[in-house]
């Protein structure tokens, strides 16, 4: 027997109307961060491997070793007494990027596409005279964007020239991909496209647009910005359901074969599309946020369990294989 | 076994030992569990240094004498290496330290719990001597003085009809800073006290008079000086009188360390001597209070209990053994809301600084300090400085702030925000920092939920370690950390959503 009580009713009505229950997000399979805490990233992924990510220098070595391919590097600087070699690197490109070795969440990346006169230009349009782009350089030096304040090593980067089928789905910047790769199977992908929010950074809480990519066959599946369901691109107009990724089998690829070069079980590699070398892998990531579900449309937990119940010697696929296999369930 | 089955079980070791250790010592050593019906004891300790010459050194210290309203439960005196004895002369009572020979530094302690009962401070009668020495005041430098004391005496005398409102009346003169006479005879006096002057100034008038030292007790006092009151013989019996106000009788709160005219301290053998006072007040059940007045065996828990420290560091472990439970709100905020903060632990520090300065002035304390220092910061950001410099910059502002809020509020009257010092520079500092970075890079949306969301967590555990249960529970139960250690290490292992992940990804399930 069940008593009706008006007040009891409106005031569950009021809650769900702004919050779901845990139980709903459960049956989503949805991934929480003290899930993805505790079961993934602090058992599957070794500390003594986490300075090759979280260092995009040491990234960049690995990559080379691994034969994994990376944007070009144009110079670093480690201490205020480079600043001759950057400013004499930065005067003879007209697009470069300047970004900490150990930042994270696209902070203190400056992204320059353009030149005038002496001025720089930035992808929004801003205009920055060199004092600025050296007095970034220094404050990436004394650790302002690194974790806990760090001094830190500034890196140059060649600017992307980005694969012009991504071209009408990123506003002012360079469109990247990120996979989620669960003890060397991909096992969720995302499109981030950046908008005039963002200038010219696809990190989604900076307002990119995250769209879910299918891990099949690279079609957008789903676009969100900021939590919030989108069609089109909010800059080009562009509608998101005719999306689809170049050159997807690679790309994914790609991100399978960074669980060899980084050793972490649980592991969000960002890659971006060269117009001329194809997939390049831009930074590799041990805690991946949880956006992705969101812009997939589904939780991580189910894929993520699925995995975790192979066979031992499923593990011993190599890149191909595992790739395959993703495909092929997810 | 796996490291979640461990941690349970290393949990559930620790709550046991906590909870069972808390039982213990409140059934079998009647620690009260609840603050109840209580008494405040005050412990009271009187620190002696002094600096020896190297040769024989002999320490003579006053000690309280027992009042009516007051009653000794428990004393103590500390004396490394030093032979000791109490020697009482008449109505003085002195503790004396010797030793043969001694060189450096030295500190010697003595400690009084004491408790307040209803009642009149002071005894009738006593034979302090009613002799007065009228002072010689015929040299030629003091003739001036001489007459402005006999003119305020002369004013305090029309003023008055007997003894008792003669001295209110000379006290309010001695305090009146308008008054010319009072100003010539303070500055002649300058090295001396209040209540020396006054005393002085009495003698002319042939008042018998001599001085009370003692202390306020007020909870929480470190170094603190012995205060002074007067005592007048008005024919019939002695009257208090507390020199500042001018008014009769002995402050409520006034802790009577010595009667009469004798020395607090003298120290043979040895310089630069001085003896300063702390006070801190517990609150102690009653029933605990009558049990140590009968017995006073302790127990070895309670001995090797934080009661066994000098209480300055007592009342310093106070407060540290608070700063866990506002941890314990950070890690439940964190993990189980999912609340944003700016700096892990900052809404924490902030906490323990509202604690000095109330809950009210140090939010606006910090919201202004901060508001300012962004303010600045956001020019220093034009300016091309490296970060050590231009955190630096920020730190001197925030002191230049924090004095600026001090001379201004208190020329307001407002006095609470003298408590501005009670903020950490640096941590305020490196929060501005961080908020301007944070505006710069995620825009103000960012900085305006992160500052809620600190302040969010500083009140919450403010309003935790202010409460007087878990104050009382944190003090007399150290032991209860093991069980919050526990209760951290199941929140750490935590897998599910955390409250804000239910707003986030509703779109999801949508
Ligand atoms: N070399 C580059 N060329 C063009 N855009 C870049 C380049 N490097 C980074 N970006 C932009 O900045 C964003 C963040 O860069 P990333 O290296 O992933 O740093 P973070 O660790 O801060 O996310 C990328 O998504 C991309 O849009
Ligand atoms: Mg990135």
């Amino acid at each position: 027997m069940t008593r009706h009580n008006p007040w009891k009713q409106r005031i569950k009505e009021f809650f769900s109307s702004w919050l779901v229950s845990p139980a709903e997000l459960r049956s989503y399979g949805v991934l929480g961060m003290n899930a993805r805490n505790i079961r993934y990233i602090a058992h599957y992924n070794d500390r003594t491997r986490y300075p090759v990510v979280d260092d995009k220098f040491k990234t960049k070595l690995a990559a080379r070793k691994a034969n994994i391919p990376v944007p070009e590097l144009l110079a670093t600087m480690d201490s205020q007494a480079g600043r001759k070699a950057l400013l004499h690197t930065i005067e003879q490109c007209e697009k470069f990027v300047i970004k900490p070795a150990r930042g994270s969440g696209g902070k203190g990346i400056l992204v320059i596409n353009g030149r005038d006169g002496d001025l720089y230009v930035k992808p929004s349009g801003v205009r920055v005279t060199t004092e600025d782009v050296l007095r970034h350089a220094s404050n990436i030096l004394s650790g302002l964007y690194s974790l806990g304040g760090k001094p830190d090593r500034v890196l140059v980067e060649a600017m992307i020239d980005f694969d012009p089928a991504l071209a009408d789905y990123s506003f002012e910047g360079v469109p990247d991909i990120r996979i989620i790769v669960f003890r060397g199977f991909p096992v969720m992908a995302m499109l981030r496209c950046s908008t005039h929010a963002s200038d010219g950074k696809a990190n989604l809480h900076q307002g990119a647009v995250g769209v879910g990519v299918d891990l099949a066959s690279g079609r957008a599946i789903h676009a969100v910005r900021h939590g919030y369901r989108v069609d089109r691109h909010p800059d080009t107009e562009m509608p998101f359901d005719k999306l689809v990724v170049p050159d997807w089998s690679r790309v994914i690829r790609l991100a399978a074969s960074c669980y060899e070069m980084t050793g972490l079980g649980y592991l969000g590699c960002d890659i971006v599309l060269d117009r001329k070398r194809g997939p390049l892998l831009l930074e590799a990531n041990a805690r991946p946020g949880l956006a992705i579900q969101i812009a997939n449309g589904g939780g991580l937990r189910g894929r993520l369990k699925m995995i975790e119940s192979l066979e031992p010697e499923q593990f011993e696929k190599n890149v191909e294989e595992r790739v395959r296999y993703s495909q092929l369930i997810f | 076994m796996s490291p979640r089955a461990q941690v349970y079980i290393l949990a559930l070791i620790l709550a046991v030992l906590g909870a069972g250790l808390t039982i213990y010592k409140s059934s079998v050593l009647g620690f009260p569990l609840m603050p109840g019906a209580y008494r405040t004891v005050w412990t009271i300790e009187a620190k002696v240094e002094f600096l020896a010459e190297g040769g024989p050194a002999k320490v003579a210290l006053a000690l309280p004498r027992a009042q009516r309203n007051m009653r000794v439960l428990d004393e103590t005196f500390s004396s490394a290496g030093y032979g000791f004895n109490i020697r009482h002369d008449g109505d003085d009572y002195r503790a004396v330290w010797s030793r043969r020979e001694v060189e450096g530094r030295q500190s010697l302690f003595y400690k009084l719990q004491t408790y307040q009962v209803a009642g009149e401070p002071l005894t009738q009668p006593l034979d302090f001597s009613t002799d007065v020495r009228k002072p010689f005041m015929g040299s030629r430098e003091q003739e001036a003085v001489g007459q402005a004391i006999n003119s305020i005496i002369e004013r305090a005398r029309v003023a008055s009809s007997d003894i008792e409102t003669f001295t209110s009346q000379i006290l309010v003169q001695l305090n009146d800073s308008g008054d010319q006479d009072r100003n010539m005879v303070m500055s002649h006096y300058q090295d001396s006290s209040l209540a020396d002057v006054a005393l002085y100034v009495l003698s002319v008038a042939e008042v018998p008079a001599h001085r009370i030292r003692g202390l306020y007790l007020e909870d929480d006092r470190r170094r603190l000086q012995a205060e002074e009151l007067l005592e007048v013989y008005d024919g019939s019996e002695w009257i208090a009188f507390e020199p500042r106000s001018g008014s009769p009788g002995v402050p409520a709160n006034f802790f009577i360390w010595q009667r009469g005219g004798k020395s607090l301290l003298d120290v043979e053998g040895g310089n630069r001597s001085s003896v300063t006072f702390s006070v801190i007040a517990n609150d102690v059940p009653a029933r605990t209070v009558a049990k140590k007045m009968t017995s006073r065996e302790k127990d070895a828990l309670v001995d090797f209990s934080i009661y066994s420290l000098p209480i300055e560091q007592q009342s310093i472990f106070k407060l540290i053994l608070l700063v866990p439970v506002g941890a314990l709100v950070v890690v439940f905020l964190r993990v189980i809301v999912g609340l944003r903060t700016s700096g892990t632990f900052m809404p924490v520090l902030l906490a323990i600084a509202f604690i000095e300065t109330q809950l009210v002035t140090g939010l606006a304390i910090f919201l202004l300090v901060v508001a300012l220092g962004l303010w600045v910061r956001f020019y220093l950001s034009r300016l091309n400085l490296l970060l050590v410099a231009r955190i630096t910059a920020v730190v001197v502002t925030v002191v230049i702030l924090m004095g600026a809020i001090s001379v201004i509020s208190y020329k307001l009257g407002i006095e609470q925000a003298l408590m501005v010092t009670f903020f950490p520079m640096i941590i305020l500092a490196w929060t501005i920092e961080r908020m301007s970075i944070l505006w710069e890079e995620d825009g103000p949306d960012e900085v305006l939920i992160q500052g809620a969301g600190s302040l969010i967590v500083a009140v919450l555990a403010y309003w935790l370690m202010t409460n007087r249960y878990i104050e009382h529970w944190t003090f007399n139960f150290p032991e209860l950390l093991l069980v919050l250690l526990g209760a951290v290490l199941v929140l750490g292992n935590y897998t599910g959503y955390r409250f804000s992940e239910l707003l986030r990804f509703r779109q999801l399930v949508r």
